[in-house]
Parts: structure tokens; C-alpha cells; sequence
């Protein structure tokens, strides 16, 4: 009847089939390469010089475990890595409870001024971390108004630090909530209620546990904030020791490159371990939604809403008032001495030799890296999810775009330097300029744009390039007149986190700016290191009032970038 | 030759008279240790519209995406139109594809859908604009150009799909699941102006399809799959009555399945039960051989009719009204069987639950399978 159901013992093996990849699919698989030899030189060498130092002494021989034993058994060393736990820990503590509330307001209840309450807590996000520590200092410090609400505890040392931190984070953490809450299935609400079960009991068995992945990863990464940031401890810290600024004693202070590196990677253990764990956390997230699930519309509730709104109008009240106080304290003549408003501290000149200059080294590598990087990171992200996925460069490739998320910035400078200061490294010519800082902030900002790409390719339909390839357009086309426009939203979201990211930093750069390379929040430590705290924040204000303009043009940008390549959006 | 075959019956004529246009030989996949096809091996025809079908899983997907180069097969050997294509990349093949998500371009209108692969040497805008035009009156849709693909209905989109996977007029249209994302109504009349469609262009055509109703209403032939197998490859008719193996005989359709024994004489069978049941063309059967037996409802007969035939006495169980027809189960014995009869039929054959009934096994309606031992 039919020859398909012939014994297949009788006949003899048909020939092995070798797929001939197309002239495009080879293209892209020659990007993947090149995407992950980049990659690779970029992160991994700077690391693997990073660890030979670590194992070897001044002269550069190879000493085993003795730089680890030193640092061991000295005590004020030890004391750092104790502090830098504890005080990440009790942040972590703060920071969880008040951003949880935060969220769950913002997607469980009816409140008003969502909007609002949204974009109020992104401020911290956009301005320098050291911008919450010169706010305090002008409140809480020797000087402050309020130095007796701290009743004579000392602002500079643990006490700064968290409450510093606790502003610098909860934006990272109410993020990530909010996504955990916000994308709870509504169903399991109405079976709730079906079962006559209390409020009380429908938040410890259904709200709680829907969240409890998102509450792992946010914990994780505030505990990792905390631990990793360079700037608060170094302008609040006084002489409280972390790892973070034991690492900038030990390099810039002392020139112990060796003992750097050894404080460098104890940073970074707690680091990947909480990567390790975050990884686990996301992949349990991803299970429990499944895709049926109807989104949660919150009933009015007169009790939890009137909470709720208390509980935001006094969170975003103190994030609002500390970059208000930020802004006041950049505005007055002399504190606490003469209050009259001047705009004296923001001649940066006066104050600082690289004066606005370094204003603009800042925005120009901002604009670099988010230039550079957003098309770049898009395009390896489109080559790794769309490319051919045979070999092991697609699987390399992968985990090298997550690696970075593991690193902590202080740890991949350090790392750049001792890799570009190397005598025999003929790249050594870029120490100092702008192509290394435009280096780093790429590779150490990879992971989130990567993501972000990553799942804006995948909610496109994976057959877009076979029906392009069956009808003989070239892959690039499919990929410039579909791809690109659909993800244009994602794309523009990547350039300006970039940007703002690059913009604030100060840990990925302090050991890789220049003479002429000085950057913005680099000029807010030293101008406060030099007792000049009004130019300090004036300096931060003005890195958050670029960082505010280019948001807020991204969101007006938005408007038209959505009318002009997402109309097919409307039905 | 299947050897599951037992009718008595000839076959109907299969063989194809055109020349052969796909000819798959040997094809095999695997991923990693798991085979999704197993040396699988069929002749198209240039101008037939043949179905792949078969339960999710069972490789027909694998199959079609083997033939267009998206997933080139393990081993074996594609040929197309006499050309060689089994390692060749999508693009050097000619084929066009409507995918079950349609996997319209979002962001560009119909037109621009439809006008997609039409491009480079000699496609003029005007040319581009008139083909599309053509393609779209073809399809139903002449006045829908300027919109975007969110605007439109489930039917009209996978119209705009059809539309563009013609646009280049390739040699082969493939479909995969076209119709399964669509309601009841729409995908019965859409699949008989897809069946038109393929008559009136001659396009040779595969549609994969896990809706036996929809493979048996536009398919010129037939290829059940199961388990990276080819079961059986027929006409529509052929598959429904004359299935090759157990697997078609309880796939397709609907149908009662027992085991039995061959008894004496020649041509007899006996349930474990101890019913004894006649069939046909079981002669080259030993004595005590296990067999499998289906039988389809519309073939049960019950009430007067069983009364002229060798027949048993059944109980009703249950009548389940089903519009024109009523479903009437009834036990013989251990034996549950449906038969479905005329819904104004019920009471006059004295179908009621629990009362006792006359049930007839025509034996040429035994569809009869040795059982592998």
C-alpha cells in the first residue's frame, strides 16, 4: 500500500544529513563569535588578572594563599567584612517590609496618584547614591537641624549608612514587588472568596506566597546594593570600615594592588552567591504563572486603602524630602551659618579643578555607553535568540551575558585596572581615557539590558524569521523592518537606563577616570572629601537633574515614538 | 504491504498517476537520544493536497518542518520537483508557509504583509502593489489593505497568511495547523475555501492537522502518524474503511474495540466472554490466534434489523440524543458497544435504558487485527 511502513531493518541505513546553514544564518553565527569574544576579553580576562593578583605578591610571584592568611588574621580587615554583612543585612530588613507595602499598594489597592506615587519612587533611581548621604549630613550632621532626633548617636558611621542606603534601594526593591504583585493570577482571589476566607488569611496564603520569589530577589538584590555600593560609606561612613571602601584604601590609598584584589574577591563571594540564588528564585518565579491566569482587579476597601495611601504619602514624603533638602542644601551660602540662597556652589570651578567639565565627561559617557550599548546589546541578544543554536556559542554566550550581574562594580574597576595598567598589555593605551570608562560601564551594566532585550524578542513570534527565510528575504531585513520597529519601546528603555546608570555610578569608575577624565559623581566625593558638602550636592543635583530631563524626555519621547511605530498596537 | 491488513476486500486504486513532485526517503530525526520520526518515506504528487494527522506528538510537525528546512531531518534524503533539498536552508528551497499563530508581522498592514517576500529584481512598487491586490481579491480580502493585523478577525488574518505564503506562487504550500485557532463555524467554511483555493491554483499542498474531520474534508490523500511512524497513507475513504492497523481503526473515527480469539470454522471469532462472532477473510488465521476487533456505531445493528443476521441479546445502558442521530449503548455480555441510529428510530426499535434489545455484528463490519505477539 504505502512504502512508509516498510520493515526498516530490511533496508540499509540512509545517508546522514548535513545541514548547509544559509549565507545569513553563518552571518549570524560569525556575530555570536565575535559578540562572545567581546564579551569575553571584556569580563573574563579583567577578572582572571584580578585573581592572579590575588595569589601573588608585590614583586608578582605566585605566593598560594598567603595574601588570604594576611588578610585573615588583620583584624581591622576582618572588621570590614563583618560591617559590610551587618549593615547590608539590617538595610535589607528596613528596606523589605517598606517596599513590599509600597508595591502591594500601588497593585492591590485603589488608592489615588498611582502615577504619582510610581514616579516618586523612581527618584532614587535617578540621582547618585551619594545624593541621600549629603542629604543627610546636612540634616543629621555635626551641623544638622535635626541632630538630636538621633539622640547623640553619631550620623557619620552605621547609622548614615542604612539610613542612606534604605533611600538608595527601596526603588530596586518596589520594583521588583511590584512586578511579583502585580502579576498575581485573580482567579485564585475569587476562589479565595468563594471559600468565605478572611482578608487576613487570603494575604498569608494567597498574596504572601504569590510573592514570595519576588520577595527572595528583592531582598537579594538590596543585600547585594548595600554590600557592593562604594559611594554612601565613603561620604557617611567616617571612619566605619566596609569591604567597599577597604578596597579603595588598599589600591589608592596604601597601592596594595595584591591585597586589593584579596579584598576584591571577598566582595564578590557574597555577590555570586546571591546571583546563584536570585537565578533559583527567577526560575521558581517563572512556574507559578501560568498562562491562562486573569490579571487582579482590586474591590474599593476603605480600611486597606486608607492605610495604604498613609503608608506611600509617607514614603514617597521622605524621598521627596530628602532630594528637596539635597537641593535646599546646594542652594545655601554657607551652612549652618548663612542660610541666604545663592547659586554660588554651583561654580563648579571654584570648587573642584575639572569644574563643569566633569559635568560633561559624565553626560559624554553616558550618551556613549547608552548610544553604544542599547543597539549593541539588542543586536546579541537578537543573534543569541535568533541565530542558529547549534554548538556550544550560543550556551556560552548566554551565561557570559549573565556574569556581569555577579560582579560588583568597585570589583570589575579594580579588575580593568590591574588588566589595562599591565606593562605587557599593548590596550594599556586606554588607561585613563574614555574608551575604558565607556568599557566598563558597558560590561558592568550588560545583564539588565540584556534581559530587558531578551524578553522583548521572545514575546515576538519565533516563526517571524521562517516565514521570512520561506519567502527569501534576508534575515537582517526581517530583522530591520519587524524586529527592530516592534521593540523599538524596549530598546529605548535600555539606552536610558544606561545612561542614568552611567550618569550616577561612582564604583564602576572611581579607579579608572583620568586627568581629563573626571567624571560628575566622582567630583561629588572629592569635593566632599575636601569639606566643600554645598558644592558636593550641587553636584549631585545637577547629575539628578540631567538624569531627570533624559527620563522624562524618554517618557515624552514615548508618546511619539509609540504613534509613529506602534500604531498597529490599536484595534 | 501493511501487515495489519485483513479485509477481504480489494483496495481502492492509491497509486498516484502524476508524476511524484516530493519524494521523502528514509527521513529520520532525533533529538538527542529521543527519535520524533523514524525512517519515514512517502511520494506527493505535483497538484495533491495531502494531510498529515495524527494525536499531538506523533511527528507530523517534525515532519513538515523537515520538509521546509527549519529543522533539517537526521538522516535520509528530500527530494523536490527533482531537486536535492535535504540540507538546504529555507531560503534555497520554494515553498510558502502559513504557521498555526499565522506569525503576521504586527507592525505592518495587510499590504505590507502580503508584499513581504515580493522584492528585488523587477518587483516595481506598481508590480508589488497590483500582485497584492490580485492576492488579497483571491483570498476575500480586497477592501482590508490598509489595516494592521490586530484589526482584523481569526479567519481574516489567517487569510493574510495564505495571502502572503502565495505571494512568491512557490511550488508547495505548507500549513501547519491553519485552522485550529479558529471557532467551529469559521474554520468549516474557511477550510472548504482552502480546499477551492488549492483546486483553482493547482499548488501541491501539506496540511498538518491533529482534526480528523478537517483532514478527511479537504485531503486528496492521507498520512497517519503515531509515535514518528507513518501508519497509514490512503484516500480519505480508505482510512476511514479500510484502516491498516489497530492504531487508524481506533484513531480515525469512532469505534467499539474488543480482543477475541480465532475459533472454528474458519472465519469465526469468540470474545472471552464466549460470544461468538462471524467475520470476514480470516482464513490464513491459526486457530486461537488473538486478534483485535473494532467496529464503528453506524454499523451496529439493533432492534428488527439485527433480527435478520446472526444476532445476541444486549441490555440498554444508555441513549444519548446527538441531533439527527441518537447514540444508543448497549452490553453484551462485557462487550459496550454504541450504535447510532435515526433519533425518530429510538422508540420504535424499543431503545430504552435498561430494557433488552437484539444487537447484529454485520461480520463484513469487523475490522479485524492479528494482535503482535
Amino acid at each position: 500500500m504505502s512504502s512508509g511502513t516498510l520493515p526498516a531493518s530490511l533496508i540499509p541505513a540512509p545517508p546522514v544529513v548535513r545541514p548547509r546553514l544559509s549565507r545569513a544564518a553563518q552571518i549570524m553565527r560569525l556575530g555570536q563569535w565575535v559578540a562572545l569574544m567581546t564579551l569575553a576579553m571584556a569580563l573574563l580576562l579583567p577578572m582572571g588578572v584580578l585573581l592572579s593578583r590575588a595569589f601573588s605578591n608585590q614583586a608578582g610571584q605566585f605566593v598560594w594563599l598567603a595574601n588570604f592568611a594576611t588578610y585573615v588574621t588583620t583584624p581591622a580587615l576582618f572588621t570590614a567584612a563583618w560591617n559590610s554583612l551587618w549593615t547590608s543585612a539590617l538595610t535589607t530588613a528596613l528596606v523589605i517590609p517598606l517596599a513590599f507595602f509600597y508595591a502591594f499598594a500601588l497593585t492591590r489597592s485603589r488608592i489615588p496618584a498611582k502615577g504619582f506615587f510610581r514616579a516618586a519612587m523612581l527618584i532614587p533611581v535617578l540621582a547618585p547614591s551619594l545624593l541621600p548621604a549629603l542629604a543627610l549630613i546636612t540634616l543629621f550632621g555635626n551641623q544638622g537641624m535635626l541632630r538630636g532626633a538621633l539622640f547623640g548617636q553619631p550620623l557619620y558611621g552605621p547609622v548614615g549608612v542604612i539610613m542612606a542606603q534604605v533611600f538608595s534601594c527601596f526603588p530596586h526593591a518596589a520594583l521588583i514587588l511590584a512586578v511579583a504583585l502585580g502579576t498575581s493570577d485573580g482567579r485564585l482571589y475569587e476562589a479565595a472568596a468563594a471559600l468565605k476566607a478572611k482578608p487576613l488569611r487570603v494575604f498569608m496564603t494567597v498574596t504572601l506566597p504569590q510573592a514570595r520569589y519576588g520577595l527572595v530577589s528583592a531582598a537579594i538584590v538590596v543585600f547585594t546594593l548595600v554590600m557592593t555600593d562604594f559611594g554612601i560609606p565613603k561620604v557617611i561612613g567616617g571612619q566605619f570600615p566596609v569591604l567597599a571602601t577597604d578596597v579603595y584604601k588598599q589600591v589608592v590609598g596604601q597601592l596594595d594592588f595584591n591585597m586589593g584584589a584579596v579584598v576584591g574577591i571577598v566582595l564578590l563571594l557574597p555577590a555570586v552567591a546571591a546571583f546563584l540564588i536570585d537565578r533559583w528564585a527567577q526560575r521558581q518565579r517563572e512556574a507559578t504563572m501560568s498562562g491562562r491566569a486573569v490579571s487582579y482587579q482590586p474591590k474599593p476597601n476603605a480600611a486597606r486603602d486608607g492605610l495604604c495611601l498613609l503608608h506611600c504619602l509617607v514614603v514617597a514624603g521622605v524621598l521627596l524630602g530628602l532630594t528637596g533638602v539635597a537641593i535646599w542644601g546646594s542652594l545655601i551660602t554657607f551652612w549652618p551659618y548663612n542660610l541666604t540662597l545663592t547659586t554660588a556652589n554651583y561654580a563648579f570651578e571654584n570648587f573642584d579643578p575639572a569644574g563643569w567639565g566633569a559635568v560633561w565627561n559624565s553626560v559624554k559617557l553616558a550618551t556613549l555607553v547608552a548610544v553604544i550599548g542599547a543597539p549593541a546589546i539588542f543586536t546579541i541578544a537578537w543573534l543569541l535568540e535568533r541565530g542558529p543554536q547549534g554548538g556550544p556559542i550560543p550556551g556560552m554566550l548566554r551565561l557570559t551575558a549573565q556574569l556581569p550581574l555577579a560582579i560588583p562594580g568597585l570589583v570589575l574597576g579594580l579588575a580593568y585596572i590591574l588588566f589595562f595598567n599591565h606593562p605587557a598589555n599593548p590596550l594599556g593605551y586606554f588607561y585613563g581615557g574614555l574608551v575604558i570608562l565607556v568599557a566598563n560601564c558597558l560590561v558592568h551594566f550588560y545583564t539588565v539590558g540584556h534581559l530587558t532585550a531578551m524578553t522583548a524578542i521572545r514575546q515576538l513570534d519565533p516563526e517571524f524569521e521562517s516565514v521570512g527565510a520561506s519567502l527569501r528575504v534576508p534575515v537582517f531585513v526581517t530583522f530591520g523592518r519587524v524586529t527592530v520597529p516592534i521593540c523599538l519601546p524596549a530598546i529605548l528603555d535600555i539606552a536610558v537606563y544606561l545612561f542614568v546608570n552611567a550618569m550616577t555610578t561612582v564604583s564602576a569608575v572611581i579607579f579608572l577616570y583620568g586627568p581629563d577624565t573626571k567624571l560628575a559623581a566622582i567630583a561629588v566625593v572629592h569635593m566632599d572629601e575636601a569639606g566643600q558638602g554645598s558644592a558636593a550636592a550641587a553636584m549631585a543635583c545637577t547629575i539628578l537633574a540631567i538624569t531627570a530631563a533624559v527620563k522624562l524626555f524618554h517618557v515624552a519621547m514615548g508618546g511619539v515614538v509609540n504613534r509613529a511605530t506602534q500604531a498597529w498596537r490599536q484595534r | 504491504m501493511a501487515s495489519g491488513v485483513v479485509r477481504a476486500e480489494a483496495e481502492a486504486p492509491t497509486a498516484p498517476t502524476a508524476p511524484p513532485y516530493l519524494v521523502i526517503q528514509q527521513v529520520a530525526k532525533s533529538f538527542g537520544t529521543f527519535a520524533a520520526l523514524h525512517r519515514v518515506s512517502l511520494t506527493i504528487t505535483q497538484g495533491e493536497f495531502v494531510a498529515f494527522l495524527g494525536p499531538s506528538g506523533c511527528g507530523k510537525t517534525t515532519l513538515l518542518r523537515a520538509i521546509a528546512g527549519l529543522d533539517p531531518p537526521t538522516t535520509g534524503s528530500i527530494t523536490q520537483g527533482g531537486r536535492d533539498i535535504t540540507g538546504l536552508p529555507p531560503e534555497m528551497r520554494d515553498f510558502g508557509i502559513v504557521f498555526q499563530s499565522y506569525a503576521l508581522f504586527p507592525n505592518l498592514s495587510v499590504a505590507q504583509n502580503v508584499g513581504y517576500g515580493l522584492r528585488g529584481g523587477g518587483w516595481t512598487r506598481a508590480r508589488v502593489a497590483e500582485r497584492v491586490a490580485e492576492l488579497l481579491t483571491t483570498v476575500g480580502l480586497p477592501e482590508q489593505a490598509q489595516k494592521y493585523p490586530a484589526q482584523l478577525s481569526g479567519g481574516q488574518q489567517q487569510r493574510v497568511a495564505l495571502a502572503r505564503a502565495l505571494a512568491n506562487e512557490p511550488g508547495l504550500l505548507l500549513l501547519d495547523e491553519p485552522l485550529s485557532a479558529l471557532d467551529a463555524i469559521v474554520r468549516i467554511n474557511l477550510r472548504q475555501e482552502l480546499r477551492s483555493l488549492q483546486r483553482r491554483l493547482g499548488v501541491t499542498t501539506i496540511m498538518v492537522t491533529h482534526d480528523q474531520e478537517e483532514a478527511m474534508s479537504v485531503s486528496d490523500r492521507i498520512v497517519v502518524m503515531s509515535q514518528g511512524r507513518i501508519e497509514q497513507v490512503g484516500t480519505p475513504e480508505d482510512i476511514y474503511r479500510r484502516p491498516a492497523t489497530p492504531f487508524v481503526a481506533g484513531f480515525v473515527g469512532r469505534s467499539a474495540h474488543f480482543d477475541a480469539k480465532i475459533d472454528t470454522p474458519a472465519n469465526m471469532l469468540i470474545t472471552p466472554d464466549g460470544l461468538r462472532l462471524e467475520a470476514r477473510g480470516l482464513a490464513h488465521l491459526l486457530y486461537g490466534a488473538r486478534v483485535e476487533v473494532f467496529i464503528r456505531p453506524e454499523d451496529v445493528r439493533i432492534g428488527p434489523e439485527a433480527l435478520v443476521m446472526r444476532h445476541h441479546q444486549g441490555v440498554v445502558t444508555h441513549v444519548e440524543f446527538m441531533g439527527a442521530l441518537s447514540r444508543v449503548s448497549v452490553e453484551l455480555g462485557r462487550l459496550r458497544l454504541d450504535a447510532d441510529v435515526p433519533a425518530g428510530m429510538v422508540t420504535a426499535l424499543g431503545a430504552f435504558v435498561g430494557s433488552a434489545i437484539p444487537v447484529a455484528l454485520p461480520p463484513e463490519a469487523l475490522m479485524v487485527f492479528p494482535t503482535d505477539v
